[in-house]
């Protein structure tokens, strides 16, 4: 880890108005719990639709697109990134400060939002907001790790994580089951499924396969993210 | 007086031509800068490696259209229907909509702020209205292809498969109606996300959240509110919140077709408003864009 490095990154990620934007996504999803808190009252299956749809679906993939592309894809885009590569610090050391501040962010932003409208929703019962959290979280840094990974192997990482996180999980994974077990989602509500004391989610995976799927792509990203960045050579625009 | 002083300064000429051939003017101008926009969306034009997402977006949503219609023909003695109607087609594959408007419209935009060559076209005779429809209906006529190239496919295997020709043809047509106002809408409503951002990574972020996130909320709620709550018109007019549903909705209720959304407009009143609202975006968009470029800098 490297202090300078997670300061700059923290910086450029958070500073000025850009911490405001990515805060009105986590108040959104807060403001439609509590709207469906008051509308609808208190229905367990709800909270899970709701935060499964919404929160593990699409909130959490997203902000872990936008923060772990938008840690290191701006600088390589603009170039600025060798002012960072030509200072003797060891470069997987400069992937893992990035990667420390994107999982930090996304969890703040993604994963604590979650499992604050779980609470909103349904309280402490049967664990669910926790089980909806602890996937969160989970997901938060699995996404992070894999998308810094993309954006140090190609410069369209936004949209090729996009792929992944559209057509891959949601429209594949729901015509083709075996699509579901090569997914961060699926692997993250499996330990929803086994926090929760009520059946509301089911996981195609189980949970010991998940969590070492988890543990090795998280593992496995950050390494080859700092891998690559040793033999990254800037390209001009196209 | 004194007498003039011999000129010692010299301007030389050193062979510089002017151009003397004719100046095409405002319309022309726009017209280039229209086609530039459009090739741009498919990266013709542009290097290898910017024509690979935008050509292999088209070709999955070609390969989808195609898989249906060889469906069509293998099961022709069945049915003597498509397995999705052509104005389900849009919805069903929008999340290569999203991703295509999310890539190419940051491409049409970001680039000239970036570079500041803004300022430059404006100092042509261009008026800045020019520049906002030529870079609108660039980026519009693209999607329109993009969304119309699977349906014509669509269409060939229905006639191949001896469906009625009739039917095929007034269903084609109705959609391509639908496709022109998705295409619009979508077109407009990631210009002027793409428009406050010179950094093309932050743009494609941006319209995905604004489509992917919306789209997802909304559906969602609007799921349960239906089925849970068991308020089909809340329901309904929740789809005004995100530009899919919105459009569909505008599907449903003009032109007549099967929606896909999870509720349809309620009633006649539903379906008016989800016209209004449909023409309010595409009209607040473009005085967005007008409004974003009486500036040059962001």
């Amino acid at each position: 880890m490297n202090g300078t490095v997670v300061r700059l990154t923290y910086r450029a990620l958070l500073g000025g108005r850009r911490a405001w934007l990515l805060l009105l996504m986590s108040v959104l999803l807060l403001a439609m719990a509590v709207l469906l808190r008051v509308t609808v009252g208190v229905d367990h299956q709800i909270t899970a639709d709701f935060l499964g749809a919404v929160a593990v679906a699409a909130l959490v993939p997203l902000f872990g697109l936008i923060v772990g592309t938008g840690v290191i894809g701006p600088e390589i885009d603009d170039g600025s990134i060798v002012y960072v590569l030509s200072k003797p610090i060891a470069r997987p050391r400069i992937i893992l400060s990035k990667f420390l501040v994107a999982a930090c962010a996304t969890v703040l932003f993604a994963a604590v939002p979650t499992f604050v409208a779980g609470l909103v929703m349904s309280g402490t019962a049967s664990r669910i907001a926790l089980g909806f959290g602890a996937a969160a979280l989970v997901a938060s840094v699995a996404y992070s790790a894999i998308f810094l990974l993309l954006s140090v192997v190609t410069r369209h990482a936004v949209v090729y994580g996009l792929a992944y996180a559209l057509i891959w999980e949601g429209l594949l994974g729901s015509f083709v089951p075996g699509a579901r077990t090569l997914s961060v989602q699926q692997w993250s509500l499996s330990l929803t499924e086994a926090i929760s004391t009520r059946d509301l989610v089911s996981s195609d995976v189980r949970l010991a396969v998940a969590g070492v799927l988890l543990a090795v792509v998280i593992v496995g990203a950050t390494w080859y993210a700092g891998q690559r960045l040793r033999v990254l050579s800037l390209a001009g625009e196209e | 007086m004194s007498e003039p002083t011999a000129r010692t300064g010299v301007i030389h000429d050193i062979g510089y031509r002017k151009y003397d051939g004719p100046r095409l003017g405002r319309a022309r101008v726009a017209r280039a800068l229209y086609s530039h926009s459009l090739r741009g969306a498919y990266g013709l034009g542009r290097s290898g490696r910017s024509k690979v997402l935008p050509m292999m977006l088209l070709g999955v949503m070609c390969l989808v259209a195609f898989i249906i219609a060889v469906i069509a023909n293998v099961g022709a003695g069945i049915t003597s229907e498509l397995v999705l109607p052509y104005s389900a087609y849009t919805f069903t594959t929008q999340a290569i909509l999203t991703i295509f408007v999310a890539a190419q419209a940051p491409v049409s935009l970001s680039r000239d702020l970036r570079f500041r060559t803004v300022p430059l076209y404006f100092s042509r005779p261009l008026e800045r209205s020019d520049y906002v429809l030529a870079k609108f209906g660039g980026l519009a006529t693209a999607l329109f292809l993009l969304l119309t190239a699977p349906l014509l496919i669509m269409y060939v295997g229905a006639l191949l498969a001896e469906f009625p020709a009739g039917r095929e043809t007034g269903d084609l047509l109705l959609a391509l109606l639908g496709t022109v106002v998705f295409a619009v809408v979508f077109a407009g409503v990631g210009l002027v996300v793409a428009s406050l951002t010179p950094r093309r990574g932050l743009g494609v972020a941006a319209i995905i959240t604004v489509f992917a996130l919306s789209f997802a909320a909304i559906s969602t709620l609007q799921g349960i509110i239906r089925y849970e709550v068991g308020n089909a018109d809340l329901a309904g007019w929740l789809g005004l919140l995100s530009p899919v549903t919105l459009v569909d909705g505008f599907q449903v209720w003009v032109l007549d077709a099967s929606g896909r959304a999870v509720a349809p407009p309620p009633g006649d009143a539903g379906g008016v408003v989800f016209v209004l609202v449909t023409f309010a975006a595409i009209g607040a968009c473009w005085a967005l864009l007008n409004l974003r470029y009486r500036k040059v800098s962001i």
